[in-house]
C-alpha cells in the first residue's frame, strides 16, 4: 500500500506545481493583456488611487490630483481659478474629464500613460518608488495652450451663448494656442467619487440637446462655405491663374447640365461691369464667380489642393482623434461648382480650417497642429519636447503672397465688429448653408484669419452655428468675425 | 505493515563505541504546535491591522473582536490536541489555523467591501459574514474536539462502515428529495435549508463515504486483488467484489450529477478512484476510470444543457461577459491585476466578482496577495496534504492508512478543483476552499475531517514505549475477528 501512496503523494505535488503554473501564466504572462481590458475597470480605480499627474497651460494647472481621506485616495480636480483666465468649462476641450464611472476622454485619455505614469518612459522612476515604497506618481502633461486665449475665445462664444467653437494656431509651428467649444461641461461633475451624483450630472450632459461634452472643434465636421474659396484660389493659382483674373459678375450661375442656378449672396450682382477681377470677386466673396473659377480649372486641382492643405483620411491625432475633412464626390461639373464655394460635400473641422488660414500666413508651409508641448516626469524632468513638424509645402510660397492680398482685402470689405487698431488682419468669412431646407435654415457663420498679415503669429478658424443670434440674417461677417478678432487682439497684445 | 515491527534486542539502548549517546527521544511535538499555532495568531493578526488600515484608515474594534475571538479559539483547539491527542502531528493545526484565519481575515476585508458599495447605493449596513464565520469556525472547533474526545481509536470507524456509508448517501439524496425552496442555491439542489438554518450535505457525505470506502476496500483488497480477470492487458476485478462500493459512488456522483452538484460529483470520484489504486496497486484502475470519466464527460456535455455551458465558459469567458462568464472574467482580472506581489490586503477589488467569499475566495487571494500570496497558500495546503500522506504511511493498520490517505488526498483534489476552476485551468465547479471559503457546511466538515487526521497521525506517531491507550477500544465496538490482521 505504501508505493502507491508515495506515488499519490508525487500526484498531489503535481497538481499543486500545474496550479502554480497556471496561475504563474495567469499572474505573469497574461496579466497585461487582461490588464489592458477595457472591461477591467479595477486598473481605472487603482490608477485612481494614484497621485495623477497635471495637465497644464503656460504655467497654469487646468487639471491636477488632491488628496482625499477617501478610498480612492486622490480627486481629480480642474481648477478654477479667480486671480487667472482659466475656466474648467473653456478648458474641457483640451482635458476632457477623467471618471471612475466613465472612464475618460482629451488629454485625459490621449495621454494616459504619461498622466497615470505607467509609461514605459516613467519605469525608472516606477522602480524608484518601489524600492523607496513611495507612492507611485504620474507624468505631467504641458500643453500649448495659451490659457489667455483660450478663455476670452471662450467668453467670446458664451457671452452670446452662442454654439460653435474657436481654434487658434500659431501658424509658424502649428502649435494649438486656442481650442475652445461652446456650449461646454464642467469636468469636475464627472470627476467626483459619488458613484449616483456623477451618473446624475453623466446623464444630464448627454441627454443635453445643445451636447455640451461634444469637442465641436475636432470631432464634428461642418461645411466651409465661403472660407472654401481660399482653397478653390489656391488651386487655381497654383495652375497658372493671377488675382486679377477677370471672373463673371453675375448675379447667379446655372450650373452645367442643370437649371439649377446659383446666386450670390442675397442674389448681387458682383459689380457694375459684367466681370470683375479675382481679387474683388473674393473679398465680397461672389458665390458665381468662384464656382465658374473651380469649374475652369477642375475637380483634380480642387480635391489636390485640399488634400495638400491636409484634407483625406487617417487626420493625424494631435494626440487627441481628429476627424477626417474631406471635399466630398465630385461627380460632374455642376457638384464642382457647388464644391467650389464650399457647399455639396465639403466637410470640415474647425481644426482644419484653422490649419488652411495657418498654412496661407506660414508662407504655404503646413505644419502639423499639435497640443502637447511638452511630457514632464513627476520629478518636472522633461521627457519629451514635441518639435513642430511640417506635412510640406502646400501651396508656393507666391501663391501664398496671392492668396495673403487677397484676405486683407477680404478683411477690409468684411462688416462686423472689432477691429484691432495697428493690426492687419487677412481673413476670409463664409456663410454655410446646411439642413434638409437650407433656405429655411440659419446658416453656419464662418471665420478664418491671420494676423499680422505680414509677419503672423495667430492663426484662428471660428464658426458660430445655426445663425448664432441672427438667424436666417446670418453671417460669416456678423457674427463669426468679432469672436475672431477678439481673438486675435488677445493674441498680439498679449506679446504673442 | 509488511515490516516486522522492531524487536525487544534493537530497542535497546547501546552505548556507542568510545562514548555516550543519550536514548532516542519521542518528541509528541506539541511545544511546535503551540509555537506555530502563535505564529500562525501572529500572521492573521498583522492581515487584520493591514486591511484595518487600508480600507479604514484607522484601526477599529473590529480588529480587536476578530483578534481575539480566533486566538481564543485557535490555542483551545491546540489544547483540546494537547489532552486528546498528544502525539498528533504538530504541523496540521497550525497550517489550518493559517488557512482559516486567512479566510477569516479576507472575509471580512469582503465585508468592509460591501459594507461601502451598500453605503454607497444608501441602503442599510448588511451583516457581517465575519461575524458569521467565527461562530462557524467555533462550531467547527466543538465537532473537532467532540470527534477527538469520543473517537480514541479511529479503527472503530471501519466497524461502522455500511451504516455510516449510508448515513452518507441519505444526506445526499434528501435535497433531492426536499422541494426547491428548502434546497436549492443559486442554481444547484444540494442543499437543505429551513428556519434560517442551512447546510450542504455533500460536504459530510464526502467524509462519510471516504470512511465506508476505506473500510470496505480494506475488507475486500486481498479479494480482488487476487480474483482478478486479465482483460486487454489490464487487470480488472470481479464486478461482484466491488459491488457495493461501486453501487455507493455512482449513487453519490448520480445524485450529485442530478442537483447540477458537478463539483462534488467529480469530487467524490477522483477520491474513490485513487483510493482504489492505493488498494489494489492496480494502476489499470486508473485507466479504467479516466477513461469513465472522460466518457462521461463527453456524455455530459451533449446531454447537460448546464454543464455544455460550463464548458463554454471555461473555453471563453469574455464571450459570454455579460452573463454566463462574468464571474470568471471578473476573477481573471482580479488575478492579472493582482499580478506578482498583489494589490496588498485591502487595496484591491475582491468584491467586483461574485461569491467572492465562497467559491472565489482564491480570486481574492490572488488579487490581494497576488502569485507570492497564492504560492504560500497552496504550498500550505500541499504540505497539510502531505502531512496527511505521510500519516497514512506511518499508521500501522490498512484502515487507517487508506483513511488518512482518503482524507488528505480530496483535500488535494478538492484544492485542484477549486484553485483550477477560478483560474480557467479547468470549467468551473461549484466547490469552497476547504477552510478559507465562508460557510458553516464546509468548514464544520473540514474541521471533522482534520479531527480524523489528526487522531490516526496521534496513532502512527504514539511512540512503541508509550502507555497503551487508557481507553481501549470495548470489546463489543471491536471489529468482529478471530484474528487481527496484521499486514
Amino acid at each position: 500500500m505504501n508505493t502507491p501512496m508515495r506515488r499519490v503523494a508525487m500526484l498531489v505535488m503535481a497538481m499543486v506545481v500545474v496550479l502554480l503554473a497556471g496561475v504563474t501564466y495567469l499572474q505573469v504572462f497574461k496579466a497585461d493583456e487582461l490588464r489592458a481590458d477595457p472591461r477591467n475597470q479595477r486598473v481605472l480605480v487603482d490608477e485612481y488611487s494614484r497621485q495623477r499627474g497635471q495637465i497644464s497651460a503656460d504655467g497654469q494647472v487646468l487639471a491636477a490630483s488632491t488628496e482625499t481621506d477617501d478610498r480612492f485616495k486622490f480627486l481629480r480636480v480642474y481648477p478654477e481659478n479667480p486671480n487667472a483666465p482659466t475656466s474648467p468649462e473653456a478648458n474641457a476641450p483640451v482635458t476632457g474629464f477623467y471618471s471612475l464611472n466613465y472612464a475618460s476622454s482629451g488629454l485625459e485619455k490621449a495621454e494616459d500613460q504619461i498622466l497615470s505614469g505607467s509609461d514605459d518612459r516613467l519605469f525608472g522612476n516606477r522602480l524608484f518608488d518601489l524600492v523607496s515604497g513611495r507612492n507611485p506618481r504620474g507624468g505631467n502633461v504641458e500643453t500649448t495652450i495659451n490659457p489667455v486665449l483660450q478663455q476670452v475665445a471662450y467668453d467670446q462664444l458664451t457671452a452670446q451663448d452662442l454654439t460653435g467653437s474657436v481654434v487658434a494656431l500659431d501658424p509658424r509651428t502649428g502649435a494649438i494656442l486656442a481650442m475652445v467649444s461652446a456650449p461646454s461641461y464642467d469636468p469636475n461633475l464627472l470627476a467626483g467619487h459619488d458613484g449616483s451624483e456623477v451618473a446624475e450630472n453623466w446623464n444630464r450632459l448627454h441627454t443635453d440637446p445643445r451636447s455640451p461634452m461634444l469637442n465641436r472643434a475636432i470631432s464634428q465636421t461642418y461645411p466651409p462655405g465661403s472660407t472654401f474659396k481660399v482653397v478653390t484660389s489656391a488651386a487655381a493659382l497654383e495652375d497658372g491663374a493671377t488675382i486679377n483674373d477677370p471672373l463673371t459678375a453675375a448675379a447667379g450661375l446655372t450650373l452645367p447640365g442643370t437649371n439649377t442656378v446659383l446666386h450670390n449672396y442675397a442674389d448681387e450682382r458682383c459689380g457694375p461691369g459684367d466681370t470683375v477681377p479675382m481679387i474683388e470677386a473674393f473679398a465680397r466673396s461672389c458665390n458665381a464667380a468662384f464656382a465658374e473659377l473651380g469649374i475652369k480649372y477642375g475637380a483634380d486641382a480642387l480635391r489636390d489642393t485640399a488634400e495638400d492643405f491636409g484634407f483625406g483620411p487617417d487626420t493625424p491625432s494631435i494626440p487627441l482623434p481628429v476627424a477626417d475633412s474631406t471635399v466630398g464626390t465630385i461627380p460632374d461639373a455642376a457638384a464642382l461648382g457647388q464644391s467650389s464655394i464650399g457647399q455639396r460635400d465639403v466637410a470640415l473641422t474647425p481644426l482644419q480650417n484653422a490649419v488652411i488660414a495657418a498654412t496661407v500666413a506660414n508662407g504655404g508651409v503646413r505644419m502639423q497642429p499639435y497640443l502637447v508641448d511638452e511630457l514632464e516626469g513627476p520629478d518636472l524632468k522633461t521627457l519629451s519636447t514635441t518639435s513642430p513638424t511640417s506635412p510640406g509645402q502646400a501651396i508656393p510660397p507666391d501663391v501664398a503672397g496671392e492668396l495673403t492680398e487677397m484676405m486683407i482685402a477680404s478683411e477690409q470689405d468684411t462688416t462686423g465688429a472689432g477691429s484691432v487698431p495697428g493690426v492687419q488682419i487677412a481673413s476670409k468669412t463664409g456663410t454655410a448653408e446646411h439642413g434638409s431646407t437650407p433656405k429655411q435654415t440659419p446658416p453656419h457663420g464662418w471665420y478664418i484669419a491671420f494676423a499680422p498679415a505680414q509677419n503672423p503669429v495667430i492663426a484662428v478658424a471660428v464658426i458660430v452655428e445655426d445663425g448664432g443670434n441672427a438667424g436666417l440674417s446670418a453671417t460669416g461677417g456678423k457674427i463669426a468675425s468679432p469672436i475672431g478678432r477678439a481673438v486675435i487682439e488677445a493674441a498680439v497684445q498679449g506679446g504673442q | 505493515m509488511s515490516t516486522p515491527g522492531p524487536s525487544a534486542e534493537d530497542t535497546a539502548f547501546h552505548s556507542p563505541p568510545g562514548g555516550f549517546a543519550p536514548p532516542p527521544q519521542t518528541k509528541s511535538g506539541r511545544t511546535a504546535e503551540l509555537w506555530l499555532t502563535l505564529f500562525a495568531i501572529a500572521v492573521v493578526f498583522a492581515a487584520l491591522v493591514i486591511v484595518e488600515v487600508a480600507m479604514e484608515q484607522h484601526l477599529t474594534w473590529d480588529l480587536a473582536k476578530y483578534a481575539a475571538a480566533y486566538t481564543v479559539l485557535m490555542v483551545l483547539a491546540h489544547l483540546v490536541i494537547r489532552r486528546f491527542a498528544p502525539y498528533a502531528d504538530p504541523i496540521m493545526l497550525p497550517i489550518v489555523a493559517l488557512l482559516n484565519g486567512l479566510g477569516l481575515v479576507l472575509i471580512h476585508r469582503l465585508d468592509l467591501a460591501d459594507e461601502e458599495t451598500q453605503a454607497f447605493l444608501g441602503n442599510p449596513e448588511p451583516g457581517s459574514d465575519a461575524n458569521q464565520q467565527i461562530i462557524w469556525t467555533l462550531i467547527g472547533l466543538i465537532c473537532f474536539a467532540v470527534v477527538l474526545y469520543f473517537l480514541r481509536d479511529h479503527r472503530v470507524l471501519s466497524s461502522y462502515s455500511y451504516t455510516l456509508g449510508l448515513a452518507g448517501l441519505v444526506l445526499l439524496i434528501i435535497p433531492a428529495l426536499l422541494p426547491a425552496q428548502f434546497s436549492q442555491v443559486n442554481g444547484g439542489r444540494n442543499w437543505i435549508r429551513f428556519a434560517g438554518f442551512s447546510i450542504q450535505p455533500g460536504e459530510f457525505a464526502k467524509i462519510l463515504i471516504i470512511v465506508f470506502a476505506a473500510a470496505f476496500l480494506v475488507s475486500k483488497k486481498d479479494l480482488f486483488t487476487t480474483a482478478g480477470k486479465h482483460v486487454f492487458g489490464l487487470d480488472v476485478p470481479r464486478a461482484r467484489d466491488l459491488a457495493p462500493l461501486l453501487v455507493a459512488v455512482v449513487l453519490a456522483i448520480g445524485i450529485a450529477v442530478l442537483n447540477k452538484d458537478l463539483g462534488f460529483a467529480l469530487l467524490i470520484f477522483g477520491t474513490i478512484l485513487v483510493m482504489i489504486y492505493v488498494a489494489t496497486d492496480r494502476a489499470s484502475w486508473l485507466f479504467i476510470g479516466i477513461g469513465l470519466f472522460l466518457l462521461a464527460a463527453t456524455a455530459a456535455y451533449f446531454m447537460f444543457d448546464h454543464f455544455r455551458e460550463r464548458v463554454e465558459v471555461w473555453l471563453d469567458p469574455f464571450a459570454t461577459y455579460n452573463t454566463s462568464g462574468y464571474q470568471i472574467s471578473q476573477a481573471l482580472f482580479g488575478f492579472a491585476t493582482g499580478g506578482l506581489a498583489g494589490t496588498g490586503l485591502g487595496s484591491g477589488q475582491p468584491n467586483t466578482v461574485p461569491f467572492a467569499k465562497t467559491d472565489f475566495i482564491m480570486a481574492t487571494v490572488g488579487e490581494e496577495l497576488g502569485l507570492i500570496g497564492m504560492a504560500a497558500v497552496l504550498m500550505l495546503f500541499a504540505v497539510l496534504v502531505i502531512r496527511g500522506l505521510r500519516t497514512a504511511l506511518a499508521v500501522r493498520d490498512s484502515f487507517g492508512k487508506l483513511l488518512a490517505a482518503g482524507l488528505a488526498f480530496t483535500l488535494a483534489f478538492q484544492l485542484f478543483v477549486v484553485v483550477g476552476g477560478v483560474t480557467k485551468l479547468i470549467p468551473l465547479t461549484g466547490l469552497t476552499t476547504p477552510f478559507m471559503s465562508y460557510g458553516g457546511s464546509s468548514l464544520l466538515a473540514n474541521y471533522i475531517l482534520l479531527a480524523i487526521l489528526v487522531r490516526i497521525s496521534d496513532e502512527a506517531r504514539r511512540p512503541p514505549e508509550a502507555p497503551a491507550r487508557r481507553n481501549p477500544t470495548p470489546i463489543g465496538d471491536a471489529p468482529t475477528e478471530m484474528v487481527r490482521r496484521v499486514e
